[in-house]
Parts: C-alpha cells; structure tokens; sequence
C-alpha cells in the first residue's frame, strides 16, 4: 500500500559536488551545441549528427547527475527502466528512420 | 462568449439523433428518478463513486464497458442495415456525412472504450487478489484512471448531440484530419476524448505494473505468478510503451489543428505518412495489449474447466513475452502499401508471421490442457472453445495478410475488417466474456445463469460467422470498407448475409443481458450463492478468500509455496486463509472523491477547447490543477481496520464454509 513505495532508505541524492560537476557539463554540452551550429563548421548533416551526438550525451550526464543512475543495487529499477527505455526509442525512432527513409527513396518524396 | 458553439450545431433536423436523445434522456431520468426515490444517491456517492477499492473499480469499468458495447454495438448494425439497403438506386438512410461518422465512432468506441475499459476491468478486479495484495500499489491513481476514462466516453457521446464526431476513421488519417479537410470539431471530439482517456490508461499501465513488481506475496516468484498475472504484466510493459506514442501522434494532429503547424499537412514541409508509421507504432501494441488479457483468462478457465494444471506454464510465458517484444517490430503491416520498398515490407512482413508462433503454442497448450482433462463443459468453457476455433481462423487470415504481396491486393478491402473482427470478437471479447462469467461469482457471491450464457454464446458464434465470412469473400471480390453505397449486384447478396449476422449477434446481447437479469433475480438460490468462495473448484489465490471478497482481500497475506498456490494448498491441507489466527490491524487507503473531480474538470476543459471557448478551458484547467494540489497536501489518506472488524469479519466467513462443508 501507501507505506510500499515511501522508503527509499540507501539511495543517494547526490551532493553539491555531483550536481555543480553535472551543471557544469550540461552547460558546456549546451553551448557546444549551439556553438555547432552558429559557427557552421560542418555540413548540414554533419551538424545534424554533431548535434544528436551532444544531445545523446547530455541526456546521460542528466541521468547519471541528476538522477543518480549508477550500477548498485538500490538503483537496479532505474537501470532496467533505462534500458527499457533505450530498447522503446531504439525500436520506435530507428524502425520509423528505416521505414520513412525507404518509403522517400521509393516514393520520390525527398 | 461561446467559441464556436451555436445552435445551429445542435443537430435537430436529424431524426435518428433526436430520437436517441429523447431515448436516452428517458432513460437518463428514470434512472436518476429511481436513485433519487429509493434513496441511494448517498451509498452511490460513498461506497463506489469515490470508491479506491480495486474490486469497484474493476465492476465499474466493466458497467462502462458494456454500456459502451451497447452504443458501438448500435452504431455497428446501422452500418450493417445501411449495406444492406443502400444498393443501386436506394441511397439507404444514412447520408455520407452521418455513415462516415458512425464507423469512426463505431471503431474508436469499441476500442477504447469497450475493449480497454473491459480488459482494466478485469485486471482491476482480479490481478492483486491473485497475486495475494490487498489493494494495488497506488489506489487514488486508480480510481483517478477510472474516471478519466470515463469522462472521455461521456465526452464523445456528447458529441452525439451538440456538433459532430470525426469523419476520419478510428485513427484520424491526415490530410483528411487536418483542418483544411475536416473544418469542423469532430476531430477535436476524437483527439480530446482519446487524449484523456490515454492518461488514464497510461496510470494504469504503470499502477498495474507497479503492482505486480511489488506487491506480490511472499513465496511467489515471477515463474510462480498464475498466467493471467503474467498477461497482465506483459499487457502493462506494452501500455507503457505504447501509449506515449499515441499522445504523441495526436498531440502532433492537435498542434496542426489548434496552432497552424505543418507536421502531417501537405503543405508546409508535413508528412502525412509519418502519422501512419507512429500511430501504428502504437496501433499494433495495442491488439496485444487487448489480447494478452484474454489469452491469459483463457489459460486460467481451461485449467479450472479441465480440473488438471495448465499444460506447459514455461512455454506460455515464454510464448506471452516472446509476442510482448515481438508486437513492438510488426507495425508497417498495417500499411504496406504505402511505398516502403521491399527491404521494409520483407522485415515486417517476416516478423507478422514469426508472431503466429509463439501464438500457436498457446493454442497447442490449451488442447493439451484438455487432452486427457476431464472437461466441464460449463457455460464458460463454450466461449473458450468457440474461441479457439474462431480465433485460429482469424489468426491464419492475418498470416495471409502478412504476406506483403498479398496485402497489396487485399489492402483496405472488408477483406481487413473480417479479418480483425475475427480476432477481436473471436480472441478479445470471446476472452472477456468468458472472463465475465468465470469471475463474477467472485466478484459478486453469485453465479451467472448457466443456460442464458449458453444461449449467449451460441448466437455470437454463430451470429459472428455470419456477419463475417462474407465480408472475407467481399473482400476478396474487392470491395473497399467505409463504402456507403454501391452498384454492384454480386455483393448485394452477401450483404443480407452480414446484415442477418448482425442481428444474430444482437440476440446474443438480449441473451447476455436477460442473463445477468436472471442471475441477479435467482442471486439467493441455493445452487447460485457462492458461499465458499471457490465455486469452481479453482486453482489460484483470488479463490481462496470469500466471494465477494471482504474489502480488505486478504486477512493474512497468503504465503505461496507453488505455482497455482491455492491448488497446492488445498492438496496439501494447508488453510491459505489462516483462520482463526491472531490478526493484525490492516493498513487501508481512505476513499477519495479527487480522482471524480479531476475527471469532471478534465471534461470540461476537453469540452471548452473542443468549441473554443478558452476562459472555460483555462477554468478546467485550473480546476485538474487544483484538485492535484489539494489531493497532494491532504496526509489523511489512509487508517487502520481494527484487528475487532477483521476477526468479524473472518469469523463470518469460517461459518459460511463450515456451513457449506456440512451440507455437501
């Protein structure tokens, strides 16, 4: 019941030092971001990859910071709830890249 | 003032429209009048409407269902008598505009509303009793899913009478959707309706899952969970994939529609065949999400029926997660045609059909089950086999339709809609109903009548292959669906022959509901009580407390020792109730009526922004907020049973059951 989920003895919430390291990456991540793309130093696709690439990135640096996703035991919920994750997006947005990237080439439409 | 709303949208110069007002007005009033004269307004307020309780949840969702079957129902034989009349010269009595309207909320109702409410109705009431808790993991979100349902299919019967519903079939394809094609709010009707109700089957999904993750009883580890149990969990890690990709699909339409954007016109850089591949990404799910449920029901009644255990549990959750991962990578069959090249349609293709083995696995497992059993051929156990048989044609038609080449020609043809009927009558409501009746004394401490089920069934059975094989040979003669009229004579025939169906199968709605009349009349016969609370001489722990069970479930947490653990225990003279031990105070969730007023304020923030009017929406909105807020700060939410009130109650029970051992 109500008293299932209210303990979360053992887990950590991080200290000063781990969110201002995490802010500070995501800061940098941020503006190296925008800073691809307003310099226009690579090719259209190549910013587009360069973006996603940063973007892959600050994604885990929030969950590892922010969220305290590591490898013990308290967190092994989390974890799997990552992977779940990783496993939807990798189905929904490849399979949809797959799908629509074929159907333009046949169909003319790009 | 009032957006776009004016009289003219009130829809009185239709009289099939008016006349269902004035019909359900009626109705609606003799049932308000009737609460109101016997006085129940009170106990329908406290002990279910904001009920937590996960038993009166389940029964509520499965009222709703059927009060939903009811109106999908309807709308599925006016399309059925509009074919059969609307031939050559006659235009029948549906115009385009009014037909286009019944099949898309013939389907989005039947779906969302009869198919999920059903299935979160039966999982509702039975998944924590036969994992041995006492309530599930988060009982307000419960209760808040229920009523966002709800809400949502008052919302699209409103749109019954005041507007318009969509046009656009049950998954809203653009361009037809957007804005420059459907102008009006029928649309809007669909995206907010389906919108809300997502959420609430979204917290489901979660609440559910949670549920089986955590609160299970100590002993049973996942290869002891019961099967349905398994289904469930299964059915619960698709919703949560699945559905945010519905909200995210509709969301994408909505912003199209309300702010101007571009993602699926066909102008200004959109992509209509994006909509098709993310909303059938979630489509696909979807099915198995509605069959994973009946199939597990189906596993649980053949083992009761066949009073010996379900041949190979390994293989059938083997088989339930293998088509769980399995019904995530299928989606581009739904829309072969659509110009993917033949890498695509290979790779989906291949993957449709590898799904029809796992599948058949379960339908071997099954037979074994009854190979060698001793059959009860119980009332239940008809829509179990009728099942069976149904649902192998209708998975084999899906085979064919796999094949992209095949797909090509049979493509949008009743071809598709006789296949999916098969197996959404024949798998997912055969399942549900066969559920309804195995679980009902459970619910309710009394039977259903054994002869009307028997009535019931036959006339969906047959009444199905009537409606529906010649759909299959229409399709193969090519007639597309969502016709409203034709010339051809070679399909007229066939048409009479559906039409015949559909009535057969409305007799087998008069049946089930004459059945649930008698069985509540004859609720105090002898043969019908269910005193002991296993009337089926049942194999898991929901049996194992008293029908109905006392809102607490279980007096002591049962402790599992095997799989099918009340089985087990009742072999092993084990008393999984523990009566007569000394009692704990038990720790409840208080009743809440928040999760009413965030569904009523969500209704009226859906409705507002259906018709524009934004001061009403932003009150809706402020409403849900505020409901939230002053839900979250409130710390009285739960209380103690007093250990006095248990043993009560327990002691209750031990004297029915030493009374129906004296009288066998």
């Amino acid at each position: 019941m109500a008293d299932a989920h209210t303990a979360h003895s053992g887990e950590s919430h991080g200290s000063v030092g781990s969110y201002l390291t995490g802010f500070v990456i995501a800061v940098l991540l941020t503006a190296a971001a925008f800073g691809v793309v307003m310099a226009h130093s690579f090719s259209p696709t190549g910013t587009i990859v360069a973006i996603s690439v940063l973007a892959a990135v600050q994604v885990v640096v929030h969950l590892v910071f922010f969220l305290h996703m590591n490898g013990s035991s308290e967190q092994r919920w989390n974890v799997m709830a990552f992977a779940f994750t990783v496993m939807s997006v990798l189905i929904l947005i490849g399979g949809t890249l797959f799908i629509m990237h074929d159907t333009a080439i046949n169909m003319m439409s790009r | 003032m009032l957006g776009k709303l004016s009289w003219s949208d009130i829809p009185f110069d239709v009289p099939i429209l008016v006349g269902t007002f004035a019909g359900a007005a009626i109705a609606g009033l003799a049932v308000f009048g009737l609460i109101t004269y016997y006085g129940k307004w009170g106990y329908l307020w406290k002990e279910w409407l904001t009920s937590v309780d996960h038993k009166r949840l389940g029964v509520m969702y499965i009222v709703l269902a059927l009060v939903a079957l009811f109106r999908g129902f309807a709308d599925a034989i006016m399309m059925r008598s509009q074919l059969a009349l609307a031939y050559a010269g006659n235009p029948g009595y549906l115009p385009p505009h009014h037909y286009d309207q019944i099949f898309s909320a013939h389907g989005t109702i039947m779906i969302f509303f009869m198919a999920m409410a059903f299935m979160t109705g039966l999982m509702n009431v039975i998944v924590p009793l036969q994992i041995g808790a006492r309530d599930v993991a988060f009982p307000f979100l419960n209760s808040l899913s229920f009523w966002m349902t709800t809400v949502s299919f008052v919302l699209i019967n409103i749109s019954l009478f005041i507007g318009e519903f969509s046009q656009c079939g049950w998954l809203a394809y653009p361009p037809l959707s957007e804005t420059q094609f459907s102008p009006g709010v029928g649309v809007d009707y669909y995206i907010w309706a389906v919108q809300l109700s997502g959420v609430g089957t979204l917290l489901t999904g979660v609440n559910f899952f949670t549920t089986i993750v955590k609160m299970r009883a100590p002993g049973m580890t996942y290869m002891k969970m019961p099967v349905f149990t398994w289904t469930i969990f299964c059915t619960t890690v698709l919703i949560m994939v699945a559905f945010p990709i519905l909200t995210v699909a509709l969301g994408l339409l909505g912003l199209d529609r309300y702010l101007g954007m571009h993602f699926f016109t066909n102008d200004g850089g959109g992509n209509q065949m994006l909509y098709l591949s993310v909303i059938w990404a979630w489509g696909h799910p979807e099915v198995y999400i509605l069959v994973l449920p009946a199939f597990g029901a189906f596993s649980e009644i053949t083992q009761t029926f066949s009073r010996k255990p379900l041949f190979g549990y390994n293989t059938m959750v083997y088989a339930t997660c293998s088509i769980m991962v399995l019904s995530l990578v299928v989606w581009v069959h739904h829309f072969f045609t659509m110009g993917a090249g033949p890498n695509v349609n290979a790779f989906f293709g291949i993957m449709t059909m590898i799904i029809a083995i796992p599948t058949g696995v379960k339908i071997f497992n099954w037979l074994f089950t009854m190979y060698k059993g001793r059959v009860e051929f119980h009332a239940t156990m008809y829509w179990v086999i009728g099942f069976m048989i149904t649902f192998s044609i209708g998975g084999m038609t899906g085979v064919m339709l796999a094949i992209p080449a095949a797909d090509f020609v049979l493509h949008n043809s009743l071809f598709v809609i006789a296949h999916f009927h098969n197996v959404i009558i024949g798998g997912v409501y055969f399942g549900y109903v066969a559920a309804m009746n195995f679980w009902f004394p459970k619910a309710f401490g009394f039977k259903l009548n054994e002869a009307w089920g028997k009535r019931a069934f036959w006339f969906w059975f047959i009444g199905f292959y009537f409606a529906f094989m010649p759909l299959y040979v229409l399709g193969f003669m090519g007639m597309t669906r969502r016709m409203n009229h034709y010339d051809n004579p070679d399909w007229y025939p066939w048409m009479l022959v559906a039409v015949f169906g559909a009535v057969l199968i409305a007799c087998g709605i008069v049946c089930q509901l004459t059945q649930l009349y008698v069985s509540i009349r004859d609720r105090n016969l002898a043969e019908n009580r269910d005193l002991t609370g296993d009337p089926w001489n049942a194999r898991t722990l929901e049996w194992s407390t008293s029908s109905p069970p006392p809102f607490y479930n279980f007096a002591v947490v049962p402790t599992v020792h095997d799989l099918d653990a009340f089985a087990h225990d009742k072999e092993a003279g084990i008393d999984t109730r523990a009566a007569g031990s000394v009692y704990q105070p038990i720790h409840m969730p208080k009743n809440t009526s928040a999760g009413f007023f965030v569904g009523a304020f969500s209704l009226v923030l859906g409705f507002a922004a259906i018709w524009y009017i934004w001061w009403l929406a932003a009150l809706g909105l402020i409403g849900v907020i505020a409901t939230v807020i002053a839900r979250s700060s409130n710390n009285d939410v739960d209380y103690y049973v007093p250990v006095s009130e248990v043993a009560r109650i327990e002691n209750e029970h031990t004297r029915n059951l030493m009374a129906a051992q004296a009288a066998e």
